[in-house]
């Protein structure tokens, strides 16, 4: 076990599958001697070299389409999206491609990159560079999604994605690449996309969240558990496939669900989320089935940015409006 | 033959287009001689024709309402076949899907072909064609997989090229420009092909760009490129030839600007006399490839016209047999639909595959 924030996290993930994969190759713009703008990729290139670990034009549909090509002939390429609002421009490739490849050729051919990206607020960032685009891609068919809210999982996750045969698409909560410290193996392990994780178990109230809204939440479970709420917490882990088995679980047990993101609202994950607790609890619910999201609002620059994000007090108001429903 | 030296001859700059045979088959370049025998020029014409009768075949299938749309290749044949000579197994052939002879001499099966523009994906297994990626149909994007598939073969140590086509609207979208950057970057062999067939759908070259030529879009990027008369197979065949050896040799990236003129419909749902006249058509006729390469063979003494019935009779035969093949191909399975998406299925496509299908049981119509 070794102390790591996520930064680290995702560094030691890419280091040991580089160790183990020739075929993995790591590019993006300044991810080679700069070690990426958040210094993910950091000492990379040094002890893999530049035909593996490099900067590329600054172009993101390049990187997309060309990771493509590379996949196609057998190696697995990690490309690196700077920031959330800068892979639009990616999007064709992503969509009408990646995620396409292996059903337009009946699986004769595959296209299993891994894109990795930092997304969503609360860095005090200019614009394009606090998007929550998770939507987009869970909406695409082809794509696996996955968001990290650990270290741990932060290693795990990343593992699983390099090693899926499909593609992934790795969102990285950047408010807390640094936040948390926490013991991870320095072996290699990895955590099943797909699956989600009960981080509490509670009895009253589900809450369901992902990414950097993790923490938000368990700061709002503070003040519930004063208030005597039991909250039963789970990480999504995986924005698709989503893990309809756990959400059923829990919510058939607690009757009562606040779905929590930062994402704007309308046709949101949190929509998705509703959407599968009717189907699947229905008959157990004792209230409305809640989200608590971003605004359908651009999220503002930083000056206003306090107003968009989910504070604590926030979240622990909603959990007390549904537990007095 | 085409060589290094003529490389630095054909500016593009200069919009010199490299020639070797006037519309009449007659040779024009001083000193020229085929580096093809007359076996494989005769073949070479046999095979563009085979490809002009599948084409006129397809458009009136497709207007039987047996096939849906279609994209004619009439006019363009010369490009395809020449890059079908030149294209080897071991390279990659990243299509747009405007290329069918190029397509057939790859490995792809006609029937394949047919099934794919019938309907079904399945047309795109291409089960004895090594290294041969599918039809592209957001324009230009495909180039960038050929500039990734050719990074990879240079990261592998493999000798192998990556062959990516594209048409001249192509050169309009940022994709475009992109993989020429990228391709010279990185130093990766990759020969891209533009097929400036004038019109993109309905939008005339003019509309397009205001660069005297296609190909100089390579220069600024620091790609070689050439500029070459795309219905002449001996200029076409010289350049390809030469663009996969000096791709290959020199690790580098090459542009071809092939000019030809789409004789056909964009599509078979397009309709051309609404934009382009008949006098600019008549004026393409004169230069069409298959006159071209007929005339040279006269000339030479190689071919007979008077064949040419009874070998187009013979491929209508084989035509319709490879088209009944794609009729008969089995129905649709509604697993199909859900299988193909990832390497295992996801439990959410099962479950909506599982309600599809109980709604099937119990009597529900498709």
């Amino acid at each position: 076990m070794k102390v790591m924030n996520m930064v680290q996290a995702i560094n030691d993930a890419m280091d040991i599958m580089l160790n183990e994969d020739r075929g993995v190759v790591v590019y993006g713009e300044d991810v080679g001697v700069e070690g990426g703008v958040f210094r993910v990729t950091e000492g990379l290139q040094l002890k893999y070299g530049a035909d593996r670990v490099f900067d590329s034009p600054l172009a993101e549909s390049g990187i997309a389409g060309t990771a493509l090509g590379m996949a196609v002939a057998g190696m697995k390429p990690i490309i690196e999206m700077q920031f959330d609002g800068f892979v639009f421009p990616a999007m064709n490739q992503i969509i009408s491609h990646i995620a396409r490849f292996r059903n337009r050729t009946r699986g004769k051919f595959s296209a299993p990159v891994v894109i990795r990206i930092p997304y969503g607020g609360g860095i005090n960032a200019l614009e394009h560079h606090s998007e929550s685009p998770e939507a987009y891609f869970g909406h695409t068919p082809g794509l696996k999604v996955v968001i990290p809210s650990t270290p741990y999982d932060a290693k795990g996750l990343l593992i699983a994605a390099i090693e899926d045969p499909d593609p992934v698409v790795y969102l990285e909560p950047k408010r807390i690449y640094r936040a948390i410290k926490q013991e991870v193996p320095e072996e290699k392990f990895s955590i099943p996309i797909g699956k989600a994780r009960v981080l509490n178990t509670g009895e009253h109230i589900t809450v369901i969240a992902y990414g950097a809204m993790i923490r938000e939440v368990q700061k709002a479970m503070v003040k519930a558990k004063e208030k005597g709420i039991s909250v039963e917490l789970i990480d999504l882990r995986t924005i698709w496939p989503i893990d309809r088995d756990t959400i059923r679980e829990s919510v058939q047990k607690t009757g009562r669900v606040l779905i929590v993101t930062e994402a704007p609202q309308s046709y949101g994950p949190a929509a998705e989320l509703m959407s599968i607790v009717n189907e699947e609890a229905f008959l157990s619910l004792e209230a409305p089935p809640t989200r608590l999201t971003g605004f359908d609002t651009v999220i503002p620059l930083p000056l206003g940015e306090k107003h968009y994000m989910l504070s604590p007090e926030r979240i622990f108001y909603e959990i007390e409006k549904l537990i007095k429903y | 033959m085409f060589n290094a030296k003529t490389l630095e001859k054909y500016k593009p700059l200069d919009n010199k287009m490299y020639q070797v045979m006037d519309n009449e088959g007659k040779v024009i370049l001083k000193d020229w001689h085929p580096n093809l025998s007359p076996e494989q020029v005769k073949q070479a014409y046999q095979d563009l024709l085979f490809e002009r009768t599948v084409d006129n075949m397809a458009v009136s299938y497709q207007r039987q309402g047996r096939m849906f749309t279609y994209p004619p290749n009439l006019g363009q044949e010369a490009i395809h076949i020449a890059a079908g000579m030149v294209i080897k197994e071991e390279d990659w052939f990243v299509p747009a899907f405007r290329e069918l002879g190029a397509w057939l001499a790859k490995g792809v099966q006609l029937w394949e072909i047919f099934l794919y523009f019938k309907g079904s994906e399945d047309g795109s297994r291409f089960v004895g064609a090594n290294r041969m990626l599918p039809v592209s149909v957001p324009i230009a994007s495909q180039l960038l997989h050929a500039v990734g598939l050719a990074y990879a073969m240079k990261y592998k140590k493999e000798a192998s090229v990556a062959f990516g086509f594209v048409g001249d609207g192509g050169t309009s979208e940022g994709d475009f420009h992109e993989a020429l950057n990228f391709a010279a970057v990185w130093d990766v062999p990759v020969v891209f092909v533009v097929q400036n067939n004038q019109f993109a759908i309905s939008v005339p070259l003019k509309m397009q760009t205001r660069s005297q030529n296609l190909a100089v879009k390579g220069i600024a990027y620091d790609v070689p490129s050439i500029l070459v008369d795309g219905n002449d197979f001996f200029a076409m065949h010289d350049v390809m030839s030469f663009a996969r050896d000096f791709v290959l040799s020199n690790n580098r990236p090459l542009l071809i600007e092939a000019k030809t003129y789409r004789k056909g419909a964009h599509t078979t749902s397009d309709d051309p006399t609404r934009y382009r006249t008949k006098a600019e058509e008549e004026d393409w006729e004169q230069r069409d490839p298959a006159k071209r390469l007929q005339q040279y063979l006269i000339k030479n003494k190689l071919w007979d016209p008077a064949v040419e019935e009874e070998l187009i009779k013979s491929y209508k035969q084989k035509i319709d047999a490879e088209f009944e093949k794609a009729e008969n191909y089995h129905a649709y399975p509604i697993e199909d639909v859900f299988g193909y998406l990832y390497k295992e299925m996801p439990m959410e496509l099962k479950r909506q595959l599982n309600n599809y299908q109980n709604y099937l049981n119990n009597g529900g119509a498709k």
